[in-house]
């Protein structure tokens, strides 16, 4: 058992737990995730790592509820424990493989999409602590779902601040942030983005007309996250890539978005399901369209 | 009795079990089990253990089955075999042992398997348990995966006295065993988990969560964490697709993705959390054992099933067992074709296989006649749900990881025969991870082997 020894809310629907899991923390890095299972009856849901203690042997993750796994893991709590916390999976992030020394050269930008903010924190974070520069630009769709802002900002070089909504900071998306520094003059040679497909998608494309190459971790279906089944497979340029072992950080400019998004929908009607029968529970009895 | 013809095994009628996953095969109770023992000639020079991977003393334990000493006949397999009651069940013993035995030359071999399985049963009903060591020799040896291969190797070292640890890095101990194999052929928690404790009680750590190239490595096990010696039994679990247009739509799962959400997840039943999508029409492409497993998993699901198979029905590699009750439950076979395209409708589904029809050619060096497209000869197969089961390769996470240890161009780990040593000092290797997709039985033959070479090793150091 994986227990949970700090629980957060960081904001609507949005969650951060510290779980002591201590191999994984001392062999963990940057851009790597891991897999949790609540109990017996639990799937296993990929998650990646926003912080690790080596220490006290304890990773820091960060989750929103979007169906039913999540929502009965929001229902854990300090002491409670995680029955199977699996990790660290996945490549660690090529920054951190890269020479140090050319890594200063490069005028870097993240830009991160709602809970997306939680697995570039790591990364900004440790450039920080290599001395190398990069600006990061964070975004939501209003002031309530910001999270880790102050954490970012110890840690960025700039810290640019979005809402869709104009509640805070920049009134617009990551992209049209991006595209106003751009047209300050401000040339960045490398951009990592992170947050839902639909975002990395669109960041794509503006970097593309910009020229520049982008870095983008990829969220499909998992199951095991070990490279034995290809439910996460991903069309990266010609190639067909599993995000658990290949990835989960692609050439942003080589993926197919389109196709990764309709499989990530894949089981949508289960999932629906599946969160109606937990708010409703035995007075789930169908009826409303979206059951057989 | 008619000793030409083995006693008849109970089975769940077909029309039942294929709307469910209760086990098919209700195995002997007692007096089938001593009655069909009493058919084995007790062969002097048994042809019988040169058929069995791990050389079970197959006459001994039937002579006190035959007795009713069912005690005495588990005690006599556990010298030889971890895992009998999975063993019993999964193994192909028309090409093993009963394929070798003398009654089968003018009637039915002795069913073998069924009275392996019988006495496991018998002995997990009454409580039996292998013998423990009786003191530890203070040496630590660790196994990476606690599959046949890991489980074998594992329960060896454990009654030599060693001090053994499994890491797995799924939730659960099995390997194939509960993400691969389903529950009609290999109850989980009846046999796989009791057979699982079994290992335990010999005093065998496992350790799950462990991804052995991630979460640690070998080379830290050995410098870090004490362990002398290390067996690598992790497998072939890396699925192979066609590379056909259409794979990546939705609905086109690997064999390993079905059956893992399906075994290990239970998504089949109430209450667990994963999905699984079985469809109306489902397509299984392949021949072997795991496409069999598939298929009757998809019919159980609901669905129509096809398997599409590029050879003919002699050639195809699962076990005729399972081709026979796969076709009692409905599964269409639909042979000498195979899928040149999947097609997709407009919201990225997959609607349809376009397959083309084949032919035999002249048998190549090995032997096998390899298929020959007849050209012009595609025609289209209905399917909401395609499962591709074409094989598995081993996974390069711990090759890649590990200094000093080689693999040949198949990515498999390059181990001597009979002892598993590989290039690097201390180090063993066997089962799928060195041969490549297998059988549960060779596998557990390699622990064996390896768990001897682990012991030689050891003792000389």
């Amino acid at each position: 058992m994986y227990p949970i020894v700090r629980r957060e809310k960081l904001a609507d629907k949005i969650y951060l737990m510290d779980v002591k899991a201590p191999r994984v923390a001392k062999h963990c890095q940057p851009g790597q995730f891991v897999i949790v299972k609540i109990d017996e009856e639990g799937e296993r849901i990929p998650l990646t790592i926003c912080d690790y203690d080596r220490e006290a042997g304890t990773i820091t993750i960060v989750f929103q509820t979007v169906g039913a796994s999540t929502e009965r893991m929001v229902s854990l709590q300090e002491g409670d424990a995680f029955q199977d916390f699996v990790g660290p999976l996945g490549c660690p992030s090529d920054l951190i493989e890269e020479d140090v020394e050319e890594l200063k050269k490069k005028k870097i930008v993240f830009v991160a999409g709602g809970v997306g903010t939680a697995p570039v924190y790591p990364q900004v974070k440790w450039l920080h602590e290599h001395g190398v520069d990069c600006d990061v630009i964070m975004g939501s769709k209003t002031k309530d779902l910001l999270i880790l802002v102050e954490e970012m900002r110890k840690v960025a070089t700039n810290l640019y601040v979005t809402t869709d909504d104009g509640t805070y900071g920049f009134h617009g998306m990551g992209t049209n942030q991006l595209q106003e520094l751009w047209d300050k003059g401000i040339r960045y040679d490398h951009c990592v983005a992170i947050g839902p497909m639909i975002m990395m998608k669109f960041v794509c494309k503006l970097t593309k007309e910009l020229g520049i190459p982008t870095v983008v971790s990829m969220n499909p279906i998992m199951v095991d996250g070990t490279g034995m089944c290809g439910a996460c497979r991903l069309v990266v340029g010609d190639e067909v890539k599993f995000a658990c072992v290949d990835g989960p950080e692609f050439d942003g400019h080589k993926v197919d978005f389109d196709q990764a998004m309709r499989r990530q929908a894949q089981y949508k009607t289960e999932e629906g399901r599946a969160m109606l029968k937990l708010q409703e529970g035995d007075t789930h009895h169908g009826g409303c369209g979206n059951c057989q | 009795m008619d000793v030409l013809n083995r006693v008849p095994v109970r089975e769940q009628e077909p029309l039942v079990r294929a709307e469910n996953f209760e086990e098919v095969c209700l195995g002997y109770n007692e007096e089938e089990a001593m009655a069909e023992a009493a058919r084995c000639l007790n062969c002097k020079n048994a042809q019988c253990m040169k058929g069995c991977p791990v050389s079970i003393n197959i006459p001994g334990f039937i002579a006190e089955v035959k007795e009713g000493n069912f005690e005495a006949a588990y005690q006599i397999i556990s010298e030889s075999s971890a895992l009998p009651a999975v063993c019993g069940r999964v193994c192909p013993q028309e090409n093993q042992c009963e394929g070798k035995c003398i009654r089968g030359i003018k009637g039915e071999a002795v069913a073998i398997g069924k009275l392996e399985r019988f006495v496991a049963d018998w002995a997990r009903e009454h409580g039996i348990k292998p013998k423990k060591a009786e003191k530890m020799n203070g040496h630590k040896v660790a196994v990476i995966g606690s599959g046949p291969a890991g489980l074998t190797c594992a329960g060896d070292l454990a009654k030599l006295g060693y001090d053994v640890t499994i890491f797995e890095a799924l939730h659960e101990a099995g390997g194939v065993l509960v993400y691969g194999i389903p529950e009609f052929r290999l109850p989980k928690d009846k046999v796989v988990a009791a057979e699982v404790e079994n290992v335990r009680s010999l005093g065998v750590k496992i350790e799950t969560n462990v991804v052995i190239g991630k979460s640690t490595t070998i080379d830290q096990l050995m410098e870090e964490e004490g362990f002398e010696a290390v067996f690598i039994g992790s497998g072939a679990g890396l699925p192979r697709f066609m590379g056909i247009p259409g794979e990546q739509a939705m609905g086109v799962f690997s064999a390993n993705e079905f059956l893992t959400r399906n075994n290990l997840m239970k998504a089949f039943k109430d209450g667990y959390d994963t999905p699984i999508k079985a469809g109306k029409k489902v397509i299984v492409v392949g021949g072997g054992n795991v496409a069999m497993d598939a298929a009757r998993t998809a019919k159980r699901l609901g669905a129509e099933v096809h398997i599409v198979y590029r050879r003919g029905e002699e050639e195809l590699p699962a076990r005729k067992e399972e081709v026979h009750h796969a076709k009692e439950e409905g599964i269409i076979f639909d042979l000498l074709q195979n899928p040149t395209e999947l097609l997709v409708d407009e919201n990225g589904c997959v609607r349809a296989a376009k397959v083309i029809k084949m032919e035999l050619g002249e048998p190549d060096a090995s032997g096998r006649r390899s298929p020959v497209e007849i050209p012009g000869s595609e025609y289209e197969i209905e399917a909401d749900t395609v499962i591709m089961s074409l094989g598995t390769s081993p996974n390069p996470l711990i090759s890649s990881t590990t200094k000093g240890l080689e693999t040949n161009r198949r990515k498999c780990i390059v181990a001597e025969e009979e002892n598993g040593a590989t290039s690097k000092p201390g180090v063993f290797a066997g089962g799928d991870a060195v041969t490549g997709a297998a059988t549960v039985i060779l596998a557990m033959g390699a622990g064996k082997a390896a768990a001897k070479g682990i012991h030689e090793y050891l003792s000389n150091k």
